[in-house]
């Protein structure tokens, strides 16, 4: 790469040189002084493979390490985040489902409750019925037997009295067994 | 010499600091040397030192780390491709040298490296004969496509393949040119305007002393833009060694 190829591409080495000029030097740009190149060349070189390495195995690693962890950290949250959020929901779920449950169980519990309730009044509607049948029978029974004991006192008193008025106004001594025979005679007619 | 001091072009004099002579020729470690190691050593600094932290939080030190990684990385991925990951490192480097070469620059009494042709010119070279070499590696003949666009018209191709022929190879040109001419422009006139400031004194300096303020912003801005420029386009001579067929 020779000096004047150089000197063509650089518009501004013309307006540098006049600078220089109008100071009264005659010395060009810096820029284009061939002996400096060999030195800013392997610094160059030199500087930029040491830059290179250090970028390359010590630097980029430890910015990319960082970065990477956080994004891992990141994704880390948000699947956690998710994993809190299904278990929430599915604890969500597992109320409603109870609370449904309950109220099923509730309802069940009263129907039963409520069944048993009226089956045990019909039992003892039942039995009630039952034993007020009972009573009332056996109160007609008395009842009937007093009622009987009642007509069989009335053939004894009947016979009395019918042997005391005879005895009162005919002046006639019935005997009882004859008397007691009449009335059972009399009344016999009289259901017939 | 003592009148060069002043001139806007002193700055850009290569100053031996210790002399290495090898084979006749001079390797002598100079102020560009120097800065060129302060570069690298900073630029090493600024990663591992920010990225030390290693925080799930970035502190603001390690953000620009982490930013300026997944900006290179961004860049590559955007401009090459996924078969650029292998060459991130080389372009991280790139850009980081340049960067550190362009800022650097702007400390008063320090030496823009990046303000030499030669040194533009050899990474430049560097980019083009490599992305030239991995362009033939990976596609033989095909890479030729990259001179004949795909649905020209057959008559235009006589004209067309000589202009591509002549844009590739100027390639280099331009990217060191660009490079070393922003620098060495904007630290010139710099020092112009800063001449100014002391040819005017007190009463009329300040305009001067004004416009280099504003200037220095612009320069800062300039230095960022010229290493991102330089990157883009390696990325996309990457892209075009690697996908000759546009």
């Amino acid at each position: 790469m020779g000096r004047f190829f150089l000197a063509s591409l650089l518009p501004t080495a013309a307006l540098a040189g006049a600078a220089k000029a109008a100071e009264g030097e005659s010395a060009g740009l810096p820029q284009l002084d061939p002996s400096s190149y060999p030195a800013q060349l392997a610094w160059l070189a030199i500087s930029f493979i040491v830059l290179y390495f250090l970028m390359a195995r010590v630097a980029l690693p430890r910015v990319a390490k960082v970065l990477e962890a956080r994004e891992q950290h990141i994704a880390g949250d948000i699947e956690t985040a998710e994993r809190l959020k299904a278990e929430a929901d599915a604890i969500l779920a597992a109320y409603t489902k109870a609370i449904a449950d309950a109220r099923g169980a509730a309802l069940a519990a009263l129907k039963t409750a409520s069944a048993e309730q009226a089956a045990e009044t019909a039992r003892r509607d039942h039995a009630f019925v039952a034993k007020l049948a009972e009573r009332t029978a056996e109160a007609e029974r008395k009842i009937g037997a007093a009622k009987n004991a009642a007509l069989a006192d009335i053939r004894g008193v009947a016979a009395l009295s019918a042997g005391a008025i005879a005895r009162k106004l005919a002046g006639l001594e019935v005997g009882n067994d004859r008397m007691a025979a009449a009335v059972a005679g009399i009344l016999s007619t009289d259901r017939r | 010499m003592a009148a060069e001091g002043h001139s806007p072009l002193a700055q850009f004099e290569i100053v031996e600091l210790v002399p290495i002579r090898i084979g006749g020729l001079d390797f002598s470690f100079t102020n560009s040397s120097l800065w060129m190691a302060v570069a690298v050593v900073m630029a090493t600094l600024f990663l591992v030192a920010s990225a030390r932290p290693a925080a799930l939080v970035p502190g603001r030190w390690q953000s620009l780390a982490e930013m300026s990684y997944e900006f290179v990385a961004n860049l590559v991925r955007e401009n090459v491709g996924a078969e650029g990951r292998k060459y991130f490192p080389f372009i991280f480097s790139l850009f980081m040298f340049i960067l550190f070469c362009n800022t650097l620059g702007m400390l008063p009494y320090a030496f823009t490296p990046t303000s030499h042709i030669v040194v533009t010119l050899a990474l430049a070279l560097i980019v083009f004969i490599g992305v030239t070499v991995i362009g033939v590696a990976k596609n033989g003949l095909g890479f030729l496509r990259l001179f004949c666009p795909a649905g020209v018209p057959v008559f235009v191709m006589p004209l067309l393949i000589p202009i591509e022929i002549i844009s590739y190879f100027v390639r280099p040109v331009s990217l060191s040119v660009r490079l070393f001419l922003n620098m060495m422009v904007g630290h010139t006139m710099l020092k112009v305007f800063a001449g100014f400031v002391v040819l005017l004194g007190f009463l009329g300096g300040w305009a001067p002393l004004a416009f280099i303020v504003v200037f220095i912003g612009f320069e800062v801005f300039v230095a960022l833009l010229q290493a991102y420029i330089f990157t883009v386009l390696t990325c996309l001579y990457l892209h075009d060694a690697l996908h000759p067929a546009h």
